[in-house]
Formats: structure tokens, sequence, C-alpha cells
């Protein structure tokens, strides 16, 4: 009927035809393709987990775990459970991510601001560096670190020191360990009143140039509240206590490894450098990117208005440099993050190694650490890109 | 003025020769100047990197050039006297190199990873001639020459597969059974029903014919190619040479290098995937991935933009929930969830696990890549093609795809070049890809402590794979830049 065009125009076409019918159509096929397909997946894994008689529920997360790990920030030992393991792996990612994070953004905007230098030699090599770095695998750079560079530095009797206080050896990176004595507490309380007093005066400064043009200065009156009221703190600390409230335990050789001190094990240190020099391959073509993005008018703007180079940086490229900046740093941040789980391959205990590595060979429970693991990463991603199209929302162009 | 003060006026002021620059601006002098002891940081900036690049240049140099063992036999080769151990032992990657190279592939086989590629490159040679050189048939003198050197190279069936995949193109652009056909636009279920039967009874003869010479298997796999032909045959209308190439390499090469890797078939002995390793299995991994990503990931993105709620949030799951996770947990969960999905009995190959993980998680990010590309085509561009008339699927094909696409070639590039690095992690489930043969020959005991050796020749490979793809995304987005100049 519909094959005539003459006939099919007049009564409506053919119900076939109806966008409407076809929309509902094809969503009704593709959810119930869907669950079907989730429907079978479920079953056929209840099938096979009962075959092999694992038993599925979250219960192991109580039970002894029996194994130690390496690096502990929280309380562990092998009595702990395996959901404490769990706590300890995914508290490693985070301070690894933390770290890396920062480390990664300094060298980024230093090698990214090299790059773009007038001076030739520098900014080669930050090209050499950036086309370097970023095209090799992660992988390959970990294990560089790791086995190539941390494994062959001598052991503990022949460690590179700095002084008498940092050690460097195949057992780590021992540095001095700050002691927290009595009265600690006011100098922090100082370094608290600090920071509120800094935020609290550049208001102000800002609200008066506003209302008479004149200027404050702001960076001279913030270093000294930051360095005067922590120093406040200590003054009050020794006339309390009748001693300074810090002191360092310094890491000394006792038979065959150091002892006491703050050790980084060779894992950490690899897998931070690795990941913080590979992101900051990346971080900087962003930095110079957005740096390039300003075009050069608004700078010969700026100047005409009569503003140093200095503020011309700081109010006027940068604010919209950031703008560009920001979306690709997010997903930086969140691939280093992503990327912290391949210290699965040399052990750094992070959630990945810890959980999906150990706990998942001791349980058998696949389904559930592997859910619990992907899960955790997920969350982590969804609320940093959260959190950053929060911060981009902030300070996009507000466009008519 | 009067002509005699203009005369005299010139006389006087004769143009005095123009006086050099001065030094400080021109030649290599004013150029060092300039760009390197300008100011007085500059000056310290120039004397930090210089300080910097040569001694870092030096050490490698020294290391990689200098001080290197290139030649002899065995560790002894790379040892002192006293036993220390000279570097770089270039001699560990010499010894191991067909290993780095192929894996565990059998010696006697590894012909097949090389033709395979060989006809993969042979093949695509075409794609980068110019049209009028493809006219002008030097593309037909070079399948002949390949098609000769094959055979006197491997032998008669080899030189069959390749002078089918490089005469095939020029032929088909003659066959013309897509006209000949009751055309769709009159009456769409009878077109649609004929280029149904003809796919159907070409996939039917194929295997029957097969049948005659082969074994069932073999037979299956010609009854399948058969049909993607008719299916070209009666889509493809006029198509040129290159989209006659692009068209095997997609549908028919696949079964070609499928049976040449893993045999099993046409006289090949099987090769379990256990056996692959090194650059091939390397490539094997990221060539499956880029293959299959574009694709899946075109339709994850035009879902994301569908109007309709439920494709949108499905495609909007299936993106983020990629995206959100690491490679190597979806490696995991390839290798260790994968076999409690499936039903009692079935089960899948390792590699086959790893190239599914691989495959998704890639499309997940080729998705986002292109709905980029979407987001950037003006709304002016669907409703035009909406005015003349264009279905949805012609819109995308013909409009809106061909243009998104090539604004986004420059992330495409930058997504295959991050799978091609990611492709080292499937060492973590214990598949030997390149970096994964190279740490396991390290740790073997004639020749432990060449770690560095082994990481130096892997990043070199690397690292010219990724460069030369960046370089190459570059070249296409600067021949590709047309129209928008102002």
């Amino acid at each position: 009927m519909a094959s005539q065009g003459e006939t099919a125009s007049r009564g409506g076409s053919a119900f076939w035809n109806d966008p409407k019918f076809r929309s509902i159509f094809f969503q009704l096929l593709v959810v119930a393709t869907v669950v079907g397909f989730g429907w079978y997946l479920l079953h056929n894994t209840s099938a096979n987990l009962e075959r092999q008689g694992i038993a599925s529920g979250f219960d192991f997360l109580d039970s002894t775990a029996g194994f130690g790990i390496i690096m502990t920030l929280i309380e562990y030992s092998e009595e702990s459970t395996y959901g404490r393991a769990f706590w300890v792996g995914l508290v490693n990612t985070l301070v690894m991510s933390a770290i890396g994070i920062v480390l990664a953004t300094i060298i980024g905007v230093i090698v990214g601001i090299a790059r773009l230098s007038s001076n030739w030699l520098i900014s080669r090599i930050a090209t050499v560096y950036i086309e370097t770095l970023r095209n090799i695998p992660l992988l390959l750079q970990i294990f560089f670190w790791y086995f190539a560079v941390l494994r062959s530095v001598p052991g503990p009797r022949q460690s590179y020191a700095l002084g008498e206080s940092i050690f460097v050896n195949n057992r780590g990176l021992y540095t001095p360990k700050p002691l927290f004595g009595d009265g600690f507490e006011f100098i922090a309380i100082g370094f608290l009143a600090a920071i509120a007093g800094i935020v609290a005066v550049r208001r102000w400064a800002r609200k008066r140039q506003a209302r008479t043009g004149e200027q404050f200065p702001v960076l001279l009156t913030s270093l000294g509240i930051l360095f005067g009221l922590p120093l406040l703190g200590l003054i009050v600390a020794v006339l309390a206590y009748g001693g300074v409230p810090l002191s360092f335990e310094y890491p000394a050789l006792t038979g065959f490894n150091f002892t006491g001190g703050l050790v980084m094990i060779p894992e950490f240190v690899a897998l931070l450098l690795a990941l913080s020099a590979y992101t900051a391959a990346f971080i900087a073509e962003i930095v110079r990117a957005g740096i390039l993005a300003v075009s050069h008018g608004q700078t010969e703007a700026a100047r005409s208005l009569g503003l140093r180079p200095g503020p011309t940086l700081r109010l006027v490229i940068i604010p919209q440099a950031l703008r560009v900046i920001i979306p690709p740093l997010t997903s930086q941040y969140l691939n280093l993050t992503k990327n912290s789980s391949l210290a699965a391959a040399i052990a750094y205990p992070e959630l990945v190694s810890v959980f999906a590595g150990t706990v998942l060979n001791q349980t058998g429970q696949a389904v559930e650490v592997i859910g619990i693991t992907m899960a955790i990463y997920l969350g982590l991603s969804l609320s940093i890109s959260a959190f950053m199209n929060w911060y981009n929302r902030k300070i996009a162009l507000v466009e008519r | 003025m009067t002509d005699s003060t203009q005369n005299g006026a010139t006389e006087k002021h004769e143009r005095h020769p123009d006086l050099p620059p001065p030094p400080t601006e021109v030649g290599i002098y004013g150029w060092v100047y300039h760009n390197l002891f300008s100011t007085w940081y500059n000056i310290a900036l120039t004397l930090i990197g210089g300080f910097i690049s040569v001694v870092a240049i030096w050490s490698i140099l020294d290391y990689v050039v200098f001080g290197a063992v290139w030649s002899g036999e065995g560790r002894e080769a790379c040892q002192t006297e006293s036993g220390a151990l000279i570097h770089a032992c270039w001699v560990f990657v010499g010894a191991r190199f067909s290993q780095f190279m192929y894996g565990f592939y059998p010696v006697l086989e590894r012909w097949r990873v090389d033709f395979s590629f060989l006809l993969l490159v042979l093949a695509i040679v075409p794609l980068f001639l110019r049209e009028e050189w493809i006219k002008r048939g030097i593309g037909l003198g070079v399948a002949a020459g390949a098609t000769l050197l094959s055979l006197f190279a491997y032998g008669i069936g080899p030189a069959v597969v390749i002078a089918f995949m490089m005469f095939a193109p020029y032929g088909l652009t003659f066959a013309k059974v897509g006209t000949l056909l009751p055309s769709r636009d009159d009456n769409a279920l009878i077109g649609f029903g004929i280029r149904l039967a003809v796919v159907v009874g070409a996939g039917i003869v194929g295997h029957y014919a097969g049948l005659v010479v082969f074994t069932a298997a073999e037979a299956g796999s010609f009854g399948w190619m058969a049909a993607f032909l008719a299916f070209g045959l009666v889509t493809l209308n006029r198509a040129t040479v290159k989209a006659w190439i692009t068209f095997l390499l997609i549908f028919i090469y696949p079964f070609i290098a499928f049976y040449l890797w893993v045999g099993d078939g046409f006289g090949l002995t099987y090769v379990e995937t256990a056996k692959w390793g090194g650059l091939f299995l390397t490539l094997v991994v990221a060539g499956t991935g880029i293959a299959a990503s574009l694709p899946i990931g075109i339709l994850f993105a035009l879902g994301r933009r569908s109007d309709m709620p439920a494709i949108r949030s499905v495609s909007i799951a299936f993106i983020e929930l990629w995206r959100g996770v690491p490679l190597i947990t979806v490696l995991f969960m390839s290798s260790v969830m994968l076999p409690l999905f499936l039903p009692e009995g079935v089960n899948f190959d390792k590699l086959l696990r790893a190239l599914i993980g691989v495959a998704l998680f890639s499309a997940a990010y080729m998705a986002e890549v292109v709905r980029g590309g979407l987001q950037a085509i003006p709304k002016g561009q669907y409703e035009a093609a909406g005015a003349m008339g264009l279905g949805y699927w012609k819109m995308m094909r013909l409009v809106i795809l061909p243009q998104a696409l090539k604004l986004v070639i420059p992330g495409i590039v930058n997504t295959f070049i991050g799978l091609f690095k990611d492709t080292t992690l499937v060492l973590i489930i214990g598949l030997f890809d390149l970096l994964g043969i190279v740490q396991a020959a390290s740790t073997d005991p004639k020749w432990l402590g060449m770690y560095v050796e082994g990481y130096f020749f892997t990043a070199f490979v690397f690292w010219i794979f990724c460069f030369s793809m960046s370089r190459y995304s570059m070249y296409i987005e600067r021949k590709l830049h047309t129209g928008h100049a102002r």
C-alpha cells in the first residue's frame, strides 16, 4: 500500500514510517536487549558460582586477611580483616594520587612555560622532555624507575647519603621523621590562624582598593602573618612547657638496615616519579595551549591600560588561560588517579594490587572484589570531575 | 612645484646607501644574541640548560654508543675479565631480537606473521597514491610486481592472496550490481528484500562452492567472505578504487589474517594464541582495539546525542562506566569475571578476552572524542540535511559524520596513541606483549642485569610508533584543513 506515493501521502504514511512509533519501538528494543543481556549474564554467573561452590555476598570482608602489606598508613596487621586491607589499599591509592597530582602540576607548569620561553635552548629541552615522555608507555617508565634505577642503587650499608639525615638505598628513601612534642598544638593553632588572617586581609584589601583605589601591600603582610603567628605559638609553647615542641627522629644504620625515620619504599618512589613525570608531559602541553589561546591583543590592551607585566599576567592572561586549561587538566588528574593502578605491576600496595590482586586470589570472590574496585574508581572519577565541572562553571566566561 | 626644483631635489637628496643592520640583529650572532643571551637571566638559563643538555646527551651517547658492546656471543661478550658487566650490552637485544618480535610463535611459521603484515602494507599503499596516479595504472603496476615477488618468495598460495587483495579493488569498480537492481528509493521493501536475497544467496553459494575443495570450517569462512563481498556490491555503487580497498581491508582482510595467524585450515598448522607475543602481539592488540573502537565509539557517540531518552541513557551509562575505571581493572574483569559470565562449557581464549576488554574500553574514549566533533557541527547542517529529505542515517553518513570526524582527527589519533601505549598493560594478565617479553627475557638467569638495555629498546620501538602517529595526524590535519581559512 505504501508502494505508490499518492496513496501513501493522503491517509498518513504507514505506521512504520511514523517517527514516534519508530522511536518507541527502537527504545523498547534497546531496553529489552540490555535487560535481556544483563539477565543472561546474571543467570550464567549465579549458575557458575553455584557450580564452583562459591558463596556470594560480602561476608568475606570480615574474615582475617592473614597477609602482610609493606606500606600501611593506617593500622594494619596480619590479623586484620579483608575489609581493613581494602582501606589500606584505598588510602595508599589516595595518597599516591594526591602527591602525584601536586608534583605533576608543578613539573607540568614549569615545563609548559619553559616550552614557550624565548630562550631557544630552554624551549628545546622542554620539547624534548614532552615528546620523549608522552610517547613511551607509562608502564615501561614505571619499570624503568623501579627495576633499572631504584633496584640498582646500593644496599643499606653503602647508602647514598645527603648529610647525615637523608639516605637512599635499595630498601627505600629514608628521611628524618618529625616528632611532635607537648605544646605543638600552639604552633598548629598559630598556623591555622595565620591562614584565616591572610584570607581576611586579602578580602579587606580588595574591598579597600575598590573603594578608595589605594593598594595595600598584601604579599608582605601575608608573609608576616604566616611566619609571625606560628612563631608566637612556638614562644607560647616554649614558655608553657619549657622546650621546643618539635624534634626529629633520624634514621640510623643498625645491623643490616636502617631503623627510625620516615621511610618511603622504593615502589612508592618509583611509581610517584613515573606517574608525575609522565603526566607532567601532558599537563605541559595543556598549559602551553592555554597560554597560547589568549590572544596577544589581550596583553597589548592590558599594557596600554598601564598594567605592569606582573599584574598583566595575574589579572588578564592567567584567568583567561585557566578557562582553556581547566577541562583537559581535570581529565589528566583523573588519568593520573586511574594510572596509579599500574602499581599492581611493581607491587606497590594500592587498591588494585592489594584488593583486586591478593584479596581476590585468596578469597576467589571475583564478582564482589572487582565490583567494589570498579565502583571505587568510578566514584573517585565522577566526584573529581563533578568538582572540576563546578569549578569550571564558576570561572567560565559569562556571555549573554 | 616646478620641474626644475624637483630635478634639483632629486640631485640634492641622492639616497644614501643603507647602513648595514646592527650586528646584534642579524646573522648567526644576532640569532644567538636574541635567542640565548638577550638578558642576564637568559644567559643564566642558557648556561644551566646547556650544562643539563651536554651532560644528558653525553651520558646517553656514552651508554648507547661509545661504551656499548655491539657484537659477540652470549653474556660473556659483555663481561670484563673480572666478571663485571659492561653496559650497554646490545648483544642481549640481538640474541633475543626474534623473540621480541614474535614471542614464542613457532620459528618455522613466523613467515605467516611477516606475510600478513606485508599483505596489509601492500594493500594500503594505493590509499596513499594520488587519484590520477591510480588512473594511470600505477597501482596495477605495484600489484603486479608484488604478486610476482610473493610468488618467488612465498609460493603460489600467498601469491594468489596478494593478487586478490591488490587486483580486486580495480575489478570491483567495474561491477555495477547496485545499479542493475531496482532502486531503493522507489520501493524500500522490495529493494531491501532483493539486496538481502543477493547477500544471503552469495553466502550460500560461496559456502557450497568452498565445500568442493575445502573442509567445512574453511568453506564456512568462504561463505562469509562471499556474503560480505555481495554486501559491498549491492551497497557501494560506482565506488572508487580507494573505497573498495578500504572495504576489502575491513571485511575480507580479517579472515585472511585470522587464518594466517591462528592457522588450522588451508594447510596451515595451528598456532595457539598462548604462543603469540612480542611486537606482533602488541600490534594485534592495538590493531584490533583501533579497528573495533572507531565504529563502536561512533555508535555510542550518536547514541549519546540521540533524542530518545532510553538510548541516550544506555549510551551515557556505557561511556561513563568504562571511562571511569582504569584499564587494568577492565583487564582483570575480562580475565577473571568474563569466564563467570559465560554459560557452562563455553570458554574464551585469554587473548580474545583481553581484546574484548581493550576494544570496549577504547570505544568509550572514542565515543567522547567523536561526540566533541558532533557538537561542533552547527545546527544549520542538520536542518539543511533534513530539508534535503535525508533520513537520520543518510544525514549522518553523508553530511554530519564526514565533517565531525574531520574536526576530531587529532583527538582520534591521540586515542589511538593512548591505546597503543596501553597495550603494555596486557602483561599484567599474563600475555607477553613487547614489554612483557622484554621483562621476561631480562629476568632470565642467562641475562640478569640487562633491564636497562631491554627498556631502551622497547622505549625506542614504542616511541617510533607513537611519534610517527602523532606527526602523521598533524600532517593529515593540515591537509584536511580546507575552507576555513579566513
